[in-house]
């Protein structure tokens, strides 16, 4: 292994967030693109937590309300979102079940699981496992925006089905507090700061 | 000096290193995280440009066309993704049309306009009007564009449409392909190379 990079707080240097330059450490603005300059994220931690929490008491009546009403000749039916999962997993479309799975359960379950666990670890200013961390962050960001599938779902079929008698469509307040879910996850994805895995307890600040 | 043009500065760990170039289809990696520093750029902004106007009319495409034809007992009903939005924001789901609106159609537009704004402006190797604006305004919007999550969303509700109903994917289904490709080439590229590419790095805009 050769010798690590120094950090940017070590040299006077602050890279901007927007235009990717290096800057000098005491410039409020980046010269380039006029962007505010920081070192860290402001506030990251108690916004993460306070955007993470939000979507936590978001994601009970997410999964607990119906997200659909549909009627087919007649017979109405409200459907949540696991409902929908085991509907097709009955029909046979194991994989879209698989799908729908982890866009809706398992990517936002994930999420709140990494986000959680890499917020405890900063503020402990723990070293175990940066690396992975650091990477387990970059996961999070890269998958997050897919728990939206759902929505485009309730929406296409709401706005298909809609033939008076013989069956509509119509979303539901669920679908409302999903959405809402997805927002908040990837709201606190963004103000995470991932600088923070790998600064020093000694280290400065 | 302020701005350290050499150095670049890993946005995940903050390790400081200095740029080399690059070879063809090589990526730079941060040391201490391994997340992507810069990649090689082979950056043309004429190719570029020709992907975004192409993506311009398959936005209008896409958007206008529907993209799933449902037939059933002599009915038959279709609906483009503009129809997918209003359907959703119907009474107490207004905010997640919203939410809607903005991811599948409002960020990608505003992706292909500003690039689109830009790059001509770059063919002349010249700053556009506004030009800070427009890449800030890129950089932020970045991730919260889903075109590819209306893609998949649209073969799940066909396959979900199809036990019941008669289904036949419409031209805005296809178009929404096409689109997604060119969306992931133009938009999910780091475009923030046309900083330090074009004149003007000592016009400082901020504060008027």
């Amino acid at each position: 292994m050769t010798a690590l990079a120094p950090r940017a707080h070590e040299l006077g240097i602050v890279g901007c967030h927007t235009c990717g330059s290096a800057c000098s450490a005491d410039l409020p603005r980046c010269p380039r693109c006029g962007s505010p300059l920081h070192r860290r994220k402001p506030d990251s931690l108690a916004r993460t937590w306070a955007f993470l929490i939000a979507a936590l008491i978001l994601y009970i009546p997410s999964n607990v309300l119906p997200v659909m009403y549909t009627s087919m000749l007649g017979r109405g039916e409200a459907s949540t979102i696991l409902h929908g999962v085991v509907e097709f997993w009955k029909s046979g479309s194991w994989d879209i079940a698989l799908l729908i799975f982890i866009a809706s359960v398992a990517v936002p379950s994930t999420k709140f699981l990494v986000l959680g666990t890499l917020l405890v670890t900063v503020q402990r200013r723990s070293t175990w496992a940066r690396q992975q961390r650091a990477r387990l962050y970059r996961f999070v960001e890269l998958i997050g925006y897919w728990s939206m599938l759902d929505v485009v779902v309730v929406a296409l079929v709401s706005a298909l089905v809609q033939f008076h008698l013989l069956g509509t469509a119509e979303p539901r307040l669920g679908i409302v507090f999903f959405g809402l879910v997805v927002v908040l996850t990837m709201c606190a994805a963004m103000s995470f700061d991932p600088r923070l895995i790998w600064d020093d307890a000694d280290g400065s600040e | 000096m302020t701005l350290y043009p050499a150095l670049v500065v890993c946005e995940h760990c903050d390790s400081v290193y200095r740029k080399h170039d690059l070879d063809h289809d090589e990526v730079a990696r941060c040391g201490r995280c391994r997340a992507v520093l810069y990649r090689a750029s082979r950056l043309d902004i004429d190719h570029l440009l020709a992907l975004t106007l192409t993506a311009a009319i398959v936005f209008v495409i896409a958007n206008v066309s529907p993209v799933i034809r449902i037939t059933v007992g002599g009915m038959h009903n279709e609906a483009n993704l503009l129809q997918a939005i209003s359907a959703l924001s119907q009474g107490s789901a207004l905010i997640v049309g919203l939410v809607a609106a903005a991811t599948l159609f409002l960020v990608p537009l505003l992706q292909i306009v500003l690039l689109g704004w830009v790059l001509l402006f770059a063919r002349a190797g010249r700053r556009a009007p506004g030009f800070g604006f427009a890449m800030r305004v890129l950089h932020h919007i970045r991730p919260w564009s889903m075109t590819e999550v209306f893609l998949l969303g649209v073969l799940v509700a066909i396959v979900k449409l199809s036990g019941m109903l008669n289904v036949i994917a419409g031209p805005g289904t296809y178009a929404t392909v096409v689109l997604t490709v060119l969306v992931t080439v133009i938009a999910k590229r780091d475009v923030r190379i046309l900083w330090g590419r074009l004149s003007g790095d000592t016009d400082v805009e901020w504060g008027t």
